[in-house]
């Protein structure tokens, strides 16, 4: 086994493989050193500080953009998720025609370049009226968060015996108990691991939140942008460096979440 | 099925379907629209009457004196967004095919570490991380720095807002969708198939030519197509790293909505966009067919 598995061992590949890691890594490496450098002149390091650190706190329009995009996040997941769900329980027995068509619509959002969504939905708001605020951003980050919250519960759904809700049925449960008794923990960490992933692409999101957000809707990314337009500061520095490391984290605990399922899953099989 | 199961399964995705149907389907049927209106005289868009302006300004221009003339402004950043796609797609199948066959030959452990380390900056922020590239390629930025240090170069390199920087931030920005379609293909490889071409007298590079690279061919072209259409529409890399002129089509849409007020052409801009993508996306599905014939 492990021979063959060596069989195509390459020098070749491991160097690109350690240059594409390095090339990956390098920019978010570079960006949280110079974030603690004390020198006003970003590149010329002159010692450790966590100055620029207190500065991203102490600013109250960044801690207002924080707080909008965590609103948005929340919003936007919690909408998605619902839907994402009853969509997944929705597919999961139906027929193939009915997955396909759902299926193709949920991919949309992921296909179409951001910048077709973002003028899209722009020109939706205008003319309907709706005025650009914090509706508008959460309405429009829905859109790619529901893809996001459905793969991993449609995974998680695959991975289960239909034997258990069937039981559930055969027992007269009714829908809405079978729902919440047995439907809803078993899914759960799909669920949970879709959520975590639509929050993450809603906090992150740059382009549409651009297009769509207006004056008092400043979310994080679009402030930041803001920021880089008017100068490269040490505080930008801080603030991108922050923003990372936070949503590193995130999808640390997110993937960790789907391996554990996914290894749930296998064993779940095997039994 | 029932009638009853049908209408549940039904009313379960109809939120979903539902919502998609306003903000994504409605929204790109508006913009097809509004691309064939004309431009209200300070912004906005005239109601009611369709004209093909919007494409027509794509290729000629109205001089002073309403005369038409062939106008190559456009379709030059269009040539330029087709080149910049073109090298980073070509760029990421260079490094990002090899990675995806070494993880391959990785024990699970390992490859799912490598894995989990190609996933995170995939989900970062874009944003943040082509900042990052601003730090390192400016005029006596870390790159400058530290190839002046070595004594490699004296003078500072003047990369930063070229089209080379836009081309290092979209590599940047999308090797991961090469590296992950990439590595899901390699790793269905029957081994037993790799191990019967060894077994036959093939060397590594003639299996790889003839059996590996072959059977991954699917996951091959669809990470180039997810690599391809996004960098076409991209935003962000040109923006930060092209130092804010319309560089690529992804700028000129947006300059449409802000500066320029021209929301037909920027409508029709993008829906050219839009008009690649199912290109892409048909040729993804012809070649897919076609290698899968070519396996059967």
């Amino acid at each position: 086994m492990k021979a063959e598995h060596n069989l195509m061992v390459s020098p070749v590949n491991r160097v690109m493989a350690m240059l594409a890691l390095v090339f990956l890594y390098l920019p978010i490496v570079t960006l949280v050193v110079l974030s603690f450098n004390a020198n006003e002149v970003t590149t010329i390091w002159s010692g450790f500080s966590v100055q620029w650190y207190a500065d991203v706190v102490g600013n109250d329009a960044i801690m207002r953009a924080a707080r909008n995009s965590v609103i948005v996040a929340t919003v936007a997941t919690l909408l998605a998720s619902a839907a994402a769900t009853a969509a997944a329980l929705g597919v999961a027995r139906s027929t193939t025609a009915h997955r396909t068509s759902v299926e193709g619509l949920f991919s949309m959002p992921l296909l179409v370049p951001e910048i077709v969504t973002a003028v899209a939905l722009l020109l939706l708001f205008v003319i309907v009226g709706l005025p650009l605020g914090l509706t508008s951003v959460v309405l429009a980050h829905t859109v790619f968060c529901i893809p996001f919250a459905y793969y991993p519960i449609k995974s998680r759904l695959a991975g289960l015996d239909p034997a258990l809700i069937e039981a559930a049925s055969d027992l007269y449960a009714s829908p809405w108990r079978r729902f919440v008794r047995i439907e809803l923990p078993l899914l759960a960490p799909g669920i949970f691991a879709g959520a975590l992933l639509a929050f993450i692409s809603s906090l992150g999101d740059f382009v549409i939140s651009y297009f769509v957000s207006g004056p008092g809707s400043t979310t994080l990314p679009v402030y930041i942008f803001g920021m880089i337009r008017t100068g490269v500061t040490p505080e930008v520095n801080a603030l991108s460096a922050l923003f990372l490391l936070a949503s590193i984290a995130a999808i640390s605990i997110a993937f960790f979440v789907v391996r554990r399922l996914n290894e749930g899953n296998n064993a779940a099989g095997g039994a | 099925m029932t009638t009853s199961a049908k209408r549940r399964n039904l009313a379960l995705t109809a939120p979903a379907m539902v919502y998609l149907a306003i903000f994504m389907i409605a929204p790109l049927l508006l913009m097809l629209y509004v691309s064939f209106l004309e431009r209200a005289q300070f912004g906005g868009v005239q109601w009611g009457t369709l004209t093909t302006v919007a494409y027509e300004k794509l290729v000629v221009e109205r001089d002073l004196l309403g005369q038409l003339a062939f106008n190559t402004d456009y379709l030059s950043i269009f040539a330029r967004s087709f080149k910049l796609a073109g090298i980073t797609t070509v760029l990421t199948l260079l490094v990002g095919v090899p990675t995806a066959l070494y993880m391959t030959t990785l024990s699970k452990r390992n490859a799912a570490i490598v894995l989990f380390l190609i996933t995170i900056p995939f989900w970062t922020n874009l944003l943040v991380r082509n900042f990052a590239w601003i730090l390192i390629l400016r005029n006596d930025g870390s790159l400058d720095w530290v190839l002046q240090t070595l004594g490699l170069t004296h003078e500072p390199l003047n990369i930063l807002y070229t089209p080379l920087a836009i081309g290092i931030g979209l590599t940047y920005s999308f090797l991961p969708y090469m590296i992950l379609p990439a590595y899901v293909a390699l790793e269905r490889i029957d081994r037993r198939l790799i191990e019967a071409a060894f077994d036959l007298g093939a060397d590594r590079w003639r299996t790889l030519r003839r059996v590996v690279l072959p059977l991954a061919m699917p996951g091959i072209i669809a990470g180039a197509v997810l690599v391809f259409v996004p960098c076409l529409g991209a935003y962000v890399s040109p923006e930060l790293l092209g130092g804010g002129k319309s560089l690529m089509i992804g700028n000129l849409v947006q300059a449409q909505f802000g500066e320029s007020r021209n929301w037909p052409f920027g409508a029709a801009l993008a829906l050219v966009l839009v008009l690649f993508l199912l290109l892409a996306l048909a040729s993804l599905a012809l070649l897919k067919r076609r290698s899968a014939l070519r396996l059967s």
